[in-house]
């Protein structure tokens, strides 16, 4: 029975490193090549050995796909093409392309230049690697070889972040990255059409939480801020470089537009100028209103937005500061903070999680004495403020998802396994479909079902449909024809033509039977009467008495002879061909019932 | 057959030949074209290829055939049809027989038979498909031959079972369109084809093509909407049908789905996998909301704007449109909307929010959690917060309609309205307040609703703030610190656009009335008077300050007690607001003075006014002193003239009517001295100033009567006569002082006949009124009519000039209700000193907006002029939709205008302002004709002798600076 088998190597029950591979009908892919945030040591990256000890890699994979740009998905690009050694091709969508290697070269200065680590992949590794990457459109449908294709759909999140269906002749995967089912300020809600595939590997980072509107989260942002700079407050806003700040510019952006505000907004530079640039070309990757509007203006053309100088921060009046990082353990946001916390009319929005350790945890949970370095007591007097921007899929939108593709099977990747679990749970009991988790490493086999696809000739599908009655939807419908497999295809032909290709010389069936009359007459006499009789019985058909005293009724021969023994007895030789099976055996027993006792 | 129809062709042929021998002995040139039919043939018959031939019939459909032609045109084409081997000639010669069908004044049951045959041996789909449609056509224009109909329908059925969709689908379609209404006609008729339509078109519900289903749908839709009761069998058929791959056949399913739950509200249905029944209009108001996360955005819209039209709906399915419950980690999670509402019940206020206020409490049972709801839950909360806002605007529309009739859903939808306010799109926020306001009457806002919605009043778009204006004039708000709140925000409005200062007013004047009490505690504090101490005397001028007199003296107009705390100059504020903002300060008792308001007592019905009294009475002494001597009439009119005027600006709601007589009045007053002049009893040529008095005055008389006509709402056709009238007279002026100045008759010929059509004419167009002119101009000149057509140019001018002397003054009538049309341009302001900068040659775009009243189809008649400083005047005709109507008889025009010259030395002014454009063709009496779609003839239609066209200025101009500099090279 045809399998498709799935190996998480990072991302099964765990957030991160995302890694999945995937042999389809003989094909074998890798979903995403992503990175652990949480480690420094090998683990960071996924344990490439499990697909070959020694060997190059591009033997054994027919090709791998990148969803999105976030490093947990790529991160691990350069050094699984460059340094373990893969040649084959590796697709992500053109804005995907387009932004990866920013983050991909921040990473490798951070971890090399900052941290100070050897062996790691070089700025020409990470030109290489981009080398070997094609870019795909959205919907469009690419072939990899010429059995395996590949299909990207959208799917929100970030910039560019795409669903990818995996395809081998009937059977298919669909793998959905991350994705978000509601629209937000900046990117559309996922969307998927009906596709049914074997398969669907869903990310499931929110699988226990159903999320509030986004609209009262984005009111009460919008009220925080807009309040504080009334007041002449200044608004500390410390972000990740891409994604989500994005959103966030584009909130306030249009927020200072329609309340025609003045106070300066300021974007701290770095990577974000040049992935600014990106997210103005790539607009068909936007939302709604985005795209609508950009023939006027492009939504990303900040008229409020400036860049930031480490000089503001002293401006007096209001100001609303995007920094980085975004958790306020270094960097610019740290500076700012630490000039701004003093004073009451401050406030500092955090629109994300913290890890522990970080300032910025340490004033969500209330601290409001912080210890810098140098022994020097920071008093926290701004206000702190949390709001939840986060751009996944919730537990109803990933139902939501499930709904519209209806696949034969899910997997869920990416999320905590006892919240796996529950959804797992969900999946199962409410769309009757089987669900996995597998976690790194364990292997998880799906029988598939596929309908095999059969060529049938025109002419004789016209004549079969033609016999019996009209065509139906519901019922099936009996074909007689001859199924050819030949070069590894299948062809429903009529058996004349399939005799012709194969060169073989027809041969025919007949049966013949005898059938024992009582009757005294002449034969010739007897041949009439028998005549008669089918002549009678059977009005449809045409019966025929022919010159050389032999009856045919349609292809039916009937024959009478004299029994060599018993001249009363009178021999009748039936002989039809298997095709008139039917009728012949109707004759026969119609026979054997003995002729109407005439008086003539 | 076709031989005589080809003879039968060529003899009209020939008689088009004599008629221009004919016309040739009259002297007169008229164009006849040869029959197209004839035309046609030549054509087709020349045609050698069936490319020819479809480029000839492609030709051919580009003209219009006239109605007696059409049946032989048909002949012919079916004739070639029946020729033609080409199945794409066959196809167009079908679509042409559909096209021919439906000429007007063409009765096509006579060409029906052959369309029927020529379906018998035709091979082609797609022709078949056609002849089809053209079978359709046909049918449609024969509504009352229920035989006629039945064969078409058996046809179609017949052709059902064709294996090309296009066809089954036209089947279909014509089966929708044609198929028997009433059961017993269907029984009378009782053939093969009377077996239930129903039943045939709902056997297509599966079939295997998409588009096929979807005809089937509509099909049923459009029985249904003939008047066919659809059976309640067909639901269960539908409900599948929603499921379906294609979004076109989930669409129409969702259609089809809530007629049914329109049609059997009350009828049972089972729930499948469980032993529960339920409402019919439940279960299917369930599914309609499980599409509205459907994947597709056309199901969306479609299910949304469904929604909001089924109100039978029980409540309990209602209010888990807008439910969702929240989780995180599997923990119950309370909504923001939920925590505001309860922050506002424990008595605390917009307090800043922590970290981890939001933290979930409760577990949630893990099996109680039901993530796909079947039924109604969230489909608001996901339609609000669809990605396209097409969704959403369907989903605030259906909203509206549903809380309009469920005030318990209403007060549920409302932290939902309200956080609509904050869409990214205008057309949403603007659509969410308009809907609240349409709810208004079932809710009352919390403070913590109404500080958010206060909020958006600082939007830069005028169309929201003024849409929330509107809305604040009536909701209830339930505190006095909401009052409170209202008034700081509307005063920030205020300063931060001063232009929205009326509307300010407005809202606030309201606001007054409906909450006495709450503004009753809050009066010291707002006009800041101090128990012991004298306050300054706030300035009068200031806007705000005048805001909020506005609010209190409202509120005090049902609070006896209010004017208690008022301080002696708001008394003197008062008095002075009363007269200068009648309209905003209502009439006040105030305590130890004599009451202003006492003229308006209640015993005096609103249409025994005296100021209309006052009009009527001076209308009725003008109309009686017929017969004074000259300058007593003329003085009587002048002042009654200036008194009307007075009246008009003193009295808006008689501003129309006062502005309308007053012109009549003008426009006599006109006729009157010109008549009087010396200049009749002299030779004319000496007199030339004198005549440019009277020829003056005939000229704006008539560019009064236009005014009259078409500047003023709810004219009828009364008044239209006398109008008509009294250009008439104009004319006739008009005629004499030519008459008078010009030498020679020659002229004068022309002028004469015209005149007289003219009258001709109008006695033509007012046949019925006449009755009522006795003793009038036109009354006295039909009967001298005989007279006057034969008389010379000389003679008729002096009858005109007797009898336009000797004729009576018309009464003019009044009607119920009559405006002017007004227009104020808001922008620009003309106030800017700094001009308009722009490089010569390009354009540059001047916003403009102004408000329009009382004027009818906005769309079609205003314009936009904008005059240059040489003196180059250039016309813009707005686009359709620069116009908004935010109430009856009233327009917003908010448009951009486009500037271009060649460059100029120095800044300069450009006049700008609004017209009026009529066409006198098109008096209300007359309706218009309706355009023919096809066979849109191409001599236009004849314009009536006294089309004129013209434009009339309605509103102040603006002058914008401008400056136009010299490209830089």
């Amino acid at each position: 029975m045809p399998e498709i088998k799935v190996t998480p190597l990072g991302a099964g029950q765990d957030v991160g490193r995302s890694c999945i591979l995937v042999s389809i009908a003989g094909k074998n892919v890798m979903l995403d090549c992503g990175m652990h945030m949480g480690y420094n040591d090998d683990r960071r990256f996924p344990d490439f050995s499990y697909i070959t000890q020694n060997g190059r890699l591009t033997d054994f994979l027919d090709c791998v796909i990148i969803s999105h740009f976030h490093l947990d998905h790529c991160g691990a690009l350069p050094y699984f093409s460059e340094m373990v050694g893969y040649d084959g091709p590796i697709y992500m969508t053109h804005p995907t392309k387009a932004i990866c290697p920013i983050l991909l070269e921040d990473y490798r200065k951070i971890t090399v230049d900052k941290k100070g680590e050897t062996n790691f992949f070089t700025s020409q590794m990470i030109k290489d690697c981009m080398k070997k990457v094609v870019a795909v459109h959205l919907h469009q449908t690419v072939q990899v070889d010429e059995e395996l294709e590949i299909k990207a759909y959208y799917a929100g999140h970030v910039l560019g972040a795409a669903m990818f269906q995996i395809k081998v002749g009937c059977e298919s995967v669909v793998y959905t990255g991350d994705y978000n089912m509601t629209p937000d300020r900046h990117l559309g809600a996922a969307w998927i059409d009906k596709c049914r595939p074997d398969l669907l590997i869903s990310e499931s980072t929110y699988a226990t939480t159903i999320r509030d509107s986004k609209r009262c989260r984005e009111r009460d942002f919008l009220k925080k801020v807009h309040e504080t700079v009334e007041r002449g407050g200044k608004v500390l806003i410390p972000v990740f470089a891409l994604g989500r700040a994005q959103e966030l510019c584009i909130l306030l952006e249009t927020f200072w537009e329609r309340m025609n505000l003045k106070a300066p907004i300021y974007f701290s530079t770095g990577l974000t100028e040049k992935a600014n640039h990106y997210y103005k070309l790539f607009i068909t990757w936007t939302n709604q209103k985005i795209r609508k509007t950009f023939v006027q203006r492009n939504m990303f053309e900040f008229k409020h937005i400036k860049a930031f100088d480490r000089a503001f921060a002293d401006n007096p009046g209001p100001m609303v500061v995007f920094a980085t990082p975004g958790m306020l353990h270094a960097g610019q946001s740290l500076q700012i903070f630490r000039k701004w916390a003093g004073n009451e009319k401050n406030m500092v929005i955090m629109p994300g999680y913290c890890v522990q350790g970080t300032v910025g945890h340490k004033i969500l949970s209330g601290q409001r004495k912080l210890e810098m370095e140098g022994r020097q007591i920071l008093e926290v007097k701004m206000q702190v403020e949390y709001m939840s921007f986060s751009a996944h899929a919730d537990a109803k939108g990933i139902m939501q998802l499930i709904r519209q593709a209806e696949p034969r099977n899910v997997l869920l990747v990416h999320g905590e396994a006892k919240k796996m679990e529950f959804l797992k749970q969900k999946i199962e009991q409410e769309f009757h479909v089987s669900c996995y988790m597998p976690a790194n490493g364990e292997t998880t086999t799906i029988f598939t079902n596929p309908s095999i696809p059969v060529d049938i000739s025109l002419g004789l599908l016209k004549r079969e449909a033609a016999i019996g009655p009209v065509p139906d939807a519901k019922k099936p419908k009996l074909m007689h024809g001859t199924l050819l497999m030949k070069d590894n295809s299948f062809r429903l032909v009529s058996p004349e033509q399939a005799l012709k290709e194969l060169g073989l010389a027809e041969h025919q069936l007949r049966f013949t039977c005898r059938v024992h009359i009582q009757d005294p007459r002449k034969e010739h006499e007897t041949v009439l009467r028998v005549y008669n009789h089918l002549k009678g019985v059977l009005k449809d058909y045409s019966v025929q008495h022919l010159p050389d005293g032999s009856i045919t009724v349609e292809s039916i021969l009937i024959q009478a002879t004299a029994h060599s023994e018993d001249q009363g007895t009178k021999v009748l030789l039936v002989s039809w061909t298997y095709q008139d099976e039917e009728l012949g055996s109707y004759l026969t027993s119609l026979l054997k019932k003995g002729l109407p006792q005439s008086t003539s | 057959m076709a031989a005589h129809l080809k003879k039968r062709v060529y003899e009209e042929f020939t008689k088009v030949v004599q008629q221009q021998h004919e016309d040739l002995s009259t002297k007169k040139l008229r164009l006849t074209k040869p029959s197209k039919s004839a035309a046609l043939h030549v054509d087709l018959c020349k045609a050698t290829s069936p490319a020819d031939a479809l480029q000839y019939l492609l030709q051919f459909a580009r003209k219009p055939v006239e109605v007696e032609s059409v049946e032989g045109v048909v002949r012919i084409l079916l004739e070639h049809y029946y020729k033609e081997n080409d199945a794409s000639v066959r196809l167009k010669i079908a679509s042409l027989l559909g096209l021919l069908s439906k000429t007007a004044g063409f009765s096509p049951d006579c060409i029906m038979d052959d369309a029927i045959n020529t379906l018998q041996n035709e091979k082609s789909h797609q022709v078949l498909a056609q002849l089809l449609d053209t079978l359709l056509v046909i049918g449609t224009k024969l509504p009352e031959n229920p035989s006629v109909r039945m064969r078409l329908v058996e046809v179609a059925c017949k052709h059902l079972t064709d294996s090309s969709h296009g066809v089954r689908n036209k089947c279909l379609q014509l089966i929708g369109c044609l198929g028997p209404v009433e059961k017993g006609v269907a029984k009378e008729a009782e053939s093969q084809a009377a077996k239930d339509v129903q039943k045939i078109i709902g056997d297509h519900f599966n079939d295997q093509d998409p588009r096929v289903r979807t005809a089937a749908i509509k099909a049923m839709l459009q029985l249904h909407e003939r008047g066919l009761k659809l059976q309640q069998a067909i639901y269960s058929q539908a409900c599948k049908l929603l499921a379906d791959d294609y979004e076109q056949v989930r669409s129409a399913a969702v259609q089809l789905i809530w007629v049914l739950s329109q049609l059997y509200p009350e009828s049972i249905v089972p729930i499948p996998s469980s032993n529960e029944e339920i409402r019919l209009v439940d279960d299917a108001f369930g599914k309609i909301c499980h599409m509205v996360s459907d994947g597709s955005w056309v199901v969306r819209v479609q299910a949304a704007k469904l929604l909001g039209s089924m109100q039978q709906v029980s409540s309990h399915f209602l209010e888990q449109t807008l439910d969702k419950k929240l989780m995180s980690d599997l923990r119950r999670k309370r909504t923001a909307h939920e925590r505001a509402k309860e922050l506002y019940s424990s008595g605390e206020f917009s307090s800043g929010r922590k970290w981890g206020d939001d933290a979930p409490k409760e577990e949630i049972d893990t099996g109680a959690v039901n993530l796909i709801e079947s039924g109604a839950c969230g489909a608001f909360v996901h339609g609000l917060e669809d990605e396209m806002y097409e969704v959403r605007i369907a989903a605030v529309e259906a909203l509206c309609m549903l809380a309009q009739s469920s005030p318990s859903f209403a007060e549920k939808c409302l932290d939902f309205l309200v956080d609509m306010f904050n869409d990214e799109i205008e057309e949403v926020r603007l659509q969410s307040i308009h809907t609240m306001r349409k709810i208004s009457h079932n809710i009352t806002l919390r403070e913590d609703q109404l500080d958010t919605v206060l909020a958006v009043l600082e939007d830069s778009s005028r169309d929201i703030r003024e849409a929330l204006h509107e809305l604040l004039c009536c909701t209830n708000v339930s505190t006095k610190e909401g009052i409170h709140l209202a008034l700081v925000e509307l005063l920030k409005n205020l300063t931060k656009y001063p232009t929205d200062r009326e509307s300010i007013w407005k809202c606030l004047k309201f606001l007054g009335s409906r909450h006495p009490t709450l503004v009753l505690p809050l009066v010291p504090e707002l006009l800041s008077t101090h128990p012991f101490f004298d306050t300054p005397e706030p300035d009068m001028d200031d806007p705000a300050y005048i805001a909020v007199l506005v609010l209190i003296f409202n509120a005090a107009k049902s609070c006896p007690t209010m004017p208690a705390l008022f301080s002696d100059h708001t008394f003197r504020h008062y008095a002075y607001l009363r007269d200068s903002l009648s309209h905003l300060v209502p009439p006040l008792r105030l305590p130890g003075r004599k009451l202003v308001s006492s003229p308006v007592s209640p015993s005096i019905t609103p249409h025994e006014d005296p100021s209309q009294q006052f009009l009527h009475q001076s209308l009725e002494r003008v109309y009686n002193l017929q017969h004074l001597d000259p300058q007593g009439i003329q003085e009587l009119l002048e002042f009654t003239i200036r008194d009307l005027q007075r009246l008009g600006e003193l009295q808006s709601e008689l501003a129309g009517m006062a502005d309308f007589t007053a012109t009549y009045l003008q426009c006599q007053l006109l006729l009157i001295k010109a008549l009087q002049e010396k200049l009749w009893n002299v030779a004319a040529p000496l007199y030339l100033k004198q005549n440019a008095l009277a020829s003056a005055a005939a000229k704006q008389i008539l560019e009064e009567t236009y005014k009259m006509e078409f500047m003023y709402s709810g004219v009828e056709s009364r008044q239209v006569v006398i109008i008509h009238h009294m250009r008439l007279q104009a004319k006739a002026l008009q005629l004499i002082v030519t008459a008078r100045t010009t030498r020679g008759v020659e002229p004068l010929f022309g002028m004469c006949e015209k005149f007289l059509q003219e009258v001709d004419s109008f006695q033509r167009c007012f046949i019925s009124e006449l009755p009522h002119m006795q003793g009038s101009f036109v009354d006295k000149l039909l009967d001298l009519m005989p007279r006057l057509v034969t008389s010379k140019p000389s003679e008729v001018v002096k009858i005109l000039q007797t009898t336009l002397r000797q004729s009576t003054f018309l009464h003019l009538p009044l009607p119920e209700q009559l405006h002017r049309a007004t227009a104020n341009i808001i922008e620009p302001t003309g106030e800017s000193d700094n001009p308009l900068r722009f490089t010569s040659g390009l354009v540059v775009a001047l916003d403009v907006d102004a408000t329009l009243e009382h004027v009818q189809d906005p769309q079609g008649t205003v314009k936009v002029q904008v005059l240059y400083p040489d003196g180059q005047a250039q016309l813009i005709h707005p686009k359709p939709a620069d116009f908004r109507n935010p109430g009856p008889g009233r327009h917003r025009l908010i448009t951009q205008v486009y500037l271009s010259h060649t460059a100029w030395t120095e800044p300069c002014q450009i006049e700008v302002r609004l017209l009026l454009a009529y066409n006198s063709n098109r008096s209300k009496a007359s309706a218009r004709i309706p355009k023919s779609s096809w066979n849109e003839s191409l001599e236009a239609l004849p314009l009536s002798e006294n089309g004129i066209e013209g434009t009339i200025p309605f509103s102040k101009p603006v002058k914008v600076y401008i400056m136009p500099k010299p490209a830089r090279r």
